[in-house]
């Protein structure tokens, strides 16, 4: 605080008070009533136990758990691995102006306007061997798909809708970041005799990097926390291939009645998604105070 | 190295029917191999066409480019060896100035020793050498303009090396320590320098040759003296020199000059064509005198600046307004008295058309 004899004036407060309030009312009472539920075993209305971290203990313990989690992690890797670099070859071919990159811009997008059960319903029919185009195709070229049947068609199945529906929004990131470069950045380098490779590797990526890492945050926040669309398509079988984290905390606390461990974990499944984003923000950050310090060196 | 002749016209519009539809109405040019040229003219002109035309950027809608009477005119920048530097720093964000520096050598496979050597002797140049090993990203804007002005100098066999407004973004006391720099470095590996920009001075101080330009015209190509002494056009004489020439309209009838309403014969001096001319004189060499003669205008003083090293007197004639420069020295006149204005003299030029009377 400043020692000067400036008025002190706590009307500001009120101000906050609104979103304080909202922010409670969305936020903070939930996520206490999850913490509520988590510490407590509760009976009935009028029965509930304190049992402290022991909720917490039985998760840890929990086999189940532990292979949904690395199902996710695994899950979540394969998204970002995929949806990326596809997502960034998708931007680099599509055209920088003209009536054909508005056209080419509806129809990537067209996959981002469709709810989320609507496309499991959609690759449920696409995967069928009876009906569907894909199902069908593969079956008549000799190859024995079902996503109902086979484990890993399954998984491979759910990893091919993820990339339908989420690559055109880190194609749309890239795209805007792409033509944001200006275009003496290209007659440079092309006065400097540089390769297409070279292009690539030192304008566009560099000048890529922004927006690529809020699509690598937002495709790892939404694939971590898939539910609809494996549900939808699989229900998480066969057996639990598919069942991801939060389809399986759901079955826990809606189905079973689980409610204490399924709180419990939900905490820590808030916290892995919490430390992965401040990790990532904050590497961001560094980035960014390694450029001043070579400034004022 | 190359000598570079221009013979085209270019339009941005398809099927151009006026001149207005035109960037650069059909010129022919010659830039000679080692030579320092500037391209001088008003935002909007040509220059910067004309550069991307040279450097293989654009191609011209009719005509050709060609460096050492090769024909060049389809060939890419690359294909044509030219180097170029823009308005705004372009440098590779994740790449050290070194790294920067050496990138038009390493994807043309200069061996690795003489790339080392060449980019130690641009950073000496242009005193980045203690900065070499820095991230490009970190610097400067005016630091990052002297990375882009050193990926232009850097190859040693370029056909020529062609600046667009290099020096906007940097500071006035820098700017005039760089233009310096650029001339050293012409002197020193005798490239081929061919210098846009809007800034007389900057030409002016940079070129042996300057190409005026405006409205898609190359009006007068000379050097600073020629622009200055005997503009070949009244654009010229409007633009270089500040303020720019004065011009009164006058009549030429058998030896006789009217100018406004006084008749002042020129018989003895030199050969006018008759009709309407415009007579152009520089503030420089616009004399005032307190007495009266028959070769004389007389004026109204509206306003005497003092500009520091010199005196900015504005007269009044009819309507016009001539400006005249004096020394601080000589007795200034006040605002209201009048004068008379020697307005014929050696350096008084006269145009018809616009176009200056030999």
């Amino acid at each position: 605080m400043s020692t000067t004899t400036k008025p002190v004036n706590q009307k500001a407060w009120f101000l906050v008070l609104p979103v304080i309030v909202c922010v409670a009312f969305s936020a903070i009472l939930p996520l206490m009533t999850v913490v509520n539920y988590s510490v407590q075993d509760i009976l009935s209305p009028d029965r509930r136990i304190f049992v402290g971290t022991e909720w917490f203990a039985a998760v840890m313990r929990d086999q189940d758990l532990h292979g949904a989690l690395w199902r996710q992690i695994q899950f979540s890797l394969a998204v970002l691995l995929v949806e990326i670099p596809l997502g960034i070859a998708l931007a680099l071919s599509m055209p920088a102006q003209g009536w054909k990159a508005s056209a080419v811009l509806v129809i990537v997008a067209l996959s981002l306007l469709i709810p989320w059960n609507v496309v499991g319903t959609i690759w449920q029919i696409f995967g069928r061997a009876d009906i569907g185009l894909l199902g069908y195709y593969l079956q008549q070229a000799g190859f024995n798909y079902s996503y109902t049947g086979n484990a890993s068609h399954a998984w491979w199945t759910v990893l091919a809708m993820d990339v339908w529906h989420w690559t055109p929004l880190v194609a749309l990131l890239a795209y805007a970041g792409l033509r944001s470069i200006p275009d003496a950045y290209y007659q440079a380098a092309s006065i400097d005799g540089a390769s297409k490779w070279a292009v690539f590797r030192y304008i566009q990526l560099p000048k890529m990097r922004g927006v690529l890492m809020i699509a690598v945050l937002l495709r790892f926040m939404d694939s971590f926390m898939i539910y609809t669309e494996p549900f939808v398509l699989t229900g998480g079988g066969p057996g639990s291939a598919t069942t991801f984290l939060s389809q399986y905390l759901t079955t826990k606390a809606v189905g079973q009645f689980d409610v204490g461990p399924a709180a419990a974990f939900s905490l820590i499944y808030f916290f892995i998604i919490l430390l992965f984003c401040f990790v990532l923000y904050n590497w961001m950050q560094s980035l960014g105070t390694t450029q001043k310090e070579a400034s004022h060196g | 190295m190359a000598r570079i002749e221009l013979d085209l016209a270019h339009a941005y519009k398809a099927n151009p029917q006026r001149d207005e539809d035109y960037a650069l109405l059909p010129l022919t040019m010659t830039f000679e191999d080692g030579g320092a040229y500037a391209l001088l003219g008003p935002s909007g002109c040509g220059k910067t066409t004309m550069l991307n035309i040279m450097s293989g950027l654009l191609q011209p809608s009719q005509g050709t480019v060609k460096f050492d009477g090769r024909d060049v005119t389809r060939l890419s920048p690359q294909q044509r060896n030219i180097a170029q530097v823009f308005q705004f720093p372009v440098i590779y964000d994740t790449m050290t100035v070194a790294e920067n520096l050496a990138f038009p050598l390493k994807n043309r496979k200069v061996p690795a020793r003489e790339i080392q050597e060449r980019v130690g002797r641009i950073a000496e140049m242009l005193e980045m050498s203690h900065q070499l090993d820095m991230r490009a990203a970190g610097l400067s804007a005016d630091q990052k303009q002297k990375i882009s002005l050193g990926r232009g100098l850097v190859r040693s066999d370029v056909s020529a090396v062609l600046f667009d407004e290099p020096l906007t973004v940097i500071d006035p006391h820098l700017k005039w320590q760089l233009r310096r720099k650029l001339k050293q470095i012409h002197h020193e590996l005798k490239l081929t320098l061919i210098y846009v920009t809007h800034d007389q001075v900057e030409a002016l101080t940079f070129a042996d040759e300057v190409v005026v330009m405006t409205r898609g015209r190359a009006v007068q190509v000379g050097p600073a003296e020629a622009l200055f002494e005997r503009p070949a056009h009244t654009f010229v004489g409007h633009f270089i020199g500040s303020p720019g020439m004065n011009f009164l309209p006058a009549h030429h009838e058998a030896g006789q000059l009217q100018i406004l309403n006084q008749s002042i014969d020129v018989s003895g001096e030199r050969r006018l064509p008759p009709g309407p001319l415009t007579l152009g004189i520089r503030p420089e060499y616009l004399v005032l005198s307190a007495t009266g003669k028959t070769d004389t205008l007389p004026a109204q003083v509206l306003r005497v600046q003092d500009i520091g090293t010199y005196l900015m007197v504005t007269c009044q004639l009819g309507d016009l307004n001539l400006k005249a420069r004096m020394s601080p020295e000589a007795a200034a006149p006040q605002p209201g008295d009048t004068v008379h204005l020697q307005v014929l003299g050696d350096h008084t030029c006269f145009y018809q058309n616009e176009v200056l009377v030999k």
